[in-house]
């Protein structure tokens, strides 16, 4: 098979993925009998259309930039992780034992605080697949969603035994101390000018952003992020080069789990100010369809988030105020991930001719 | 646990066990051939969605069946096309098809119903009716066998006794044929069969078919046999336990059975927490009971209880020339 150019792997094999999912997706509306440009309207107007809709679109960017980015450190290590899902969940718990913990004065003390409980325990549950992947063989894939389930289980299982205060129904924790709750966009000095009423997007889009950075320096510009990639692409000749294999699957693992973990930041102590069930939403999932889409690099990772941020939301809001299911979101999540993910030798077929008949001219 | 209660719980898990353990036989089918398989969870929903559908529109049962296994098999499909065709990533295309399915699902059945992503309730002749094994009646009152053979054997629908006779039907088709000889050497070194001009492609497409006749199966039982009708995410990580089943079942059908056997347990368990309190004299808590499968197959893939070797070939795509 012909290669492509850098610019197109990068630039036009996902769009053209996007383009095949958002075709699909039409046809599928039409098949529905519903009306596919008033859903792009809904949308558009749902999720980017005022202040309300930014605010959302940003929140849901801001969760989907830690996941995608946590699938993206483990995919340079060649680890498929999975597990975005459950780190996320095991996340909110650290963030929930942290707020819960103390009597927090102010924010700016809450989070450093917050962030290390979800990063670690996040981590944490990351560490047992990457352990057994590294010494013992088992596939971290395999193992990773088994971890999802066993997550849940446990979060359930603690938030209805042990972490309920008394007298309340609805397993969750309790509401964190006033001094935990961080400034949303509206509380912004600046920031409030635009967003005049309560939004759910809060600082932890900074500290994602941040992330963004701090992962590009990471794998591009230090030794370990060399070793990663290196181990990545050839694992034998960075065995050859003498990198230590359990070295670089346990580091990149545990670094994908923390940032999985970092999640919680954002959704547990930004939005919902306790722990819930299933608190992660999905997110963790979307972190894989968000790394595939962004081709696996900070800025990608970056831009894709912002789109699925955008397809949440619009998607929340097409459910609600058109016929179409909000299920359509799903719909358009599995197309993305198969198409840049599964299909992405078909898309890049398609391409080459075109390349081809340029080069020969 | 009383001998009576063992019974019922037994006959639950027997009913429990039937789409783990066709889920599971699915992806044997597809792991042996060396395409690893996740989205069977994706396709025992679509198969649901179908079955329950058409079981209702039709009002045949056995209608609902094959638009459930065409369902799956189309899936399959998309599955093979990605993995075996253009050489994708396996694993990728079986979580993207989970979420088609799940998206999917939803979206038809609203369409179809308009309700909230069900299937109307089924009943009469567009669900399983149960079948009598011969003599239950007059054999309930032998003691202790009496009652296994009537109570838990015996008054299920045709579909566990599909499910059940797949298992030595696997075997032999995987141990005693041509095919299964090459469907077992192609998941452990395709270059081999293809050395001896067999197509390595057809070998790995019929492999997934009968996934997906397999997946039809165990989703057609959940929507018409084991329940009246389709509910939105109603496989509920069923197809993550019938893989975990095939991981501690280290990929052997006999295996699988007994493993599906004690999930199905597990899970008929969870649903009656006096017997457990009754039982243990403590109350376990019911969410552990869920996590067990998944804790056991962790134990297993980690080489704590002998050792899970995959088939050699599972999960790369097959490459004849460079």
């Amino acid at each position: 098979m012909d290669k492509l150019p850098a610019w197109a792997d990068l630039v036009l094999v996902p769009l053209i993925s996007l383009l095949l999912a958002a075709v699909i997706s039409v046809l599928v509306i039409l098949a529905i009998g519903q009306d596919p440009w008033e859903a792009v309207r809904v949308m558009v107007q749902g999720a980017l259309g005022s202040p309300y809709g930014w605010g959302y679109t940003l929140y849901y960017t801001t969760s989907f930039i830690f996941t995608g980015l946590a699938v993206t450190v483990a995919y340079h290590a060649s680890q498929f992780n999975i597990g975005g899902e459950g780190q996320a969940q095991i996340g909110g718990l650290g963030v929930a034992l942290v707020c819960l913990a103390l009597p927090w004065p102010h924010w700016t003390l809450a989070l450093p605080a917050a962030m290390v409980g979800a990063a670690l325990f996040g981590a944490a549950w990351a560490a047992i697949p990457a352990y057994l992947q590294a010494k013992r063989g088992s596939h971290i894939v395999i193992t990773t969603i088994m971890f999802n389930y066993i997550a849940s289980a446990l979060i359930v299982y603690l938030l209805v035994e042990v972490l309920r205060p008394a007298g309340q129904m609805d397993p969750a924790t309790a509401r964190f101390p006033k001094g935990a709750a961080l400034p949303t966009f509206h509380d912004i000095p600046g920031l409030n000018l635009i967003f005049d009423a309560p939004v759910p997007a809060n600082v932890t889009f900074l500290i994602a952003v941040a992330a963004c950075f701090a992962v590009w320096v990471l794998l591009w510009r230090t030794r370990l992020g060399y070793e990663i990639r290196a181990f990545g692409k050839s694992e034998r000749a960075a065995v050859y080069a003498g990198i230590s294999p359990v070295k670089v699957i346990m580091v990149a693992m545990l670094i994908s789990g923390a940032l999985a973990g970092l999640m919680a930041i954002n959704n547990v102590m930004g939005e919902a100010e306790r722990l819930l069930q299933n608190s992660a939403e999905g997110a963790g999932f979307i972190g894989i369809a968000v790394a595939l889409m962004g081709r696996n690099h900070p800025l990608g990772v970056f831009l894709a988030a912002f789109l699925f941020g955008f397809l949440y939301q619009g998607g929340a809001e097409m459910g609600l105020w058109t016929s179409i299911p909000i299920e359509l979101r799903l719909l358009l999540q599995g197309l993305v991930i198969l198409f840049t993910g599964a299909l992405d030798n078909m898309v890049r077929m398609m391409l080459v001719p075109f390349f081809r008949s340029r080069r020969a001219a | 646990m009383d001998y009576a209660t063992l019974i019922q719980v037994s006959d639950s898990a027997l009913r429990l066990a039937t789409p783990l353990l066709l889920a599971c036989l699915a992806g044997l089918f597809s792991e042996r051939s060396g395409i690893f398989d996740i989205g069977l969870e994706g396709k025992m929903l679509m198969a649901g969605m179908a079955s329950g559908a058409a079981a209702y529109l039709t009002g045949s049962v056995w209608l609902g069946m094959f638009a459930g296994i065409g369902a799956a098999i189309l899936f399959s499909l998309i599955h093979g096309v990605a993995s075996i065709t253009f050489r994708g990533n396996q694993l990728i295309s079986g979580v993207a098809l989970n979420f088609l399915a799940s998206g999917m699902t939803v979206l038809i059945a609203q369409a179809l119903f308009h309700q909230g992503g069900r299937t109307p309730p089924l009943s009469g002749g567009a669900r399983f009716t149960p079948i009598e094994l011969p003599f239950a009646e007059a054999l309930a009152d032998v003691p202790i066998l009496g009652p296994f053979y009537a109570e838990v054997l015996s008054g299920h629908s045709a579909l566990v006794y599909v499910a059940l006779l797949a298992v030595p039907t696997t075997w032999w088709l995987l141990y005693r044929t041509r095919f299964g000889l090459r469907l077992r050497a192609v998941g452990e070194n395709p270059e081999s069969v293809d050395t001896a001009g067999i197509s390595v492609v057809r070998l790995r497409y019929s492999a997934v078919i009968i996934t997906g006749i397999l997946c039809g199966l165990a989703g057609a039982y959940m929507a018409t046999g084991l329940q009246a009708g389709f509910g939105r995410e109603m496989t509920a990580g069923r197809g993550y336990i019938a893989l975990a089943a095939l991981i501690f079942a280290k990929w052997r059908p006999w295996y699988a059975l007994w493993a599906t056997l004690l999930f199905g347990f597990l899970q008929a368990l969870a649903l009656r927490p006096d017997v457990i309190e009754g039982t243990f004299g403590l109350a376990i808590p019911v969410s552990f009971l869920d996590a067990l499968p998944y804790i056991l197959t962790v134990i297993v893939l980690a080489g704590f209880v002998g050792k899970a070797i995959p088939p050699r070939a599972g999960g790369q795509p097959y490459v004849k020339e460079r």
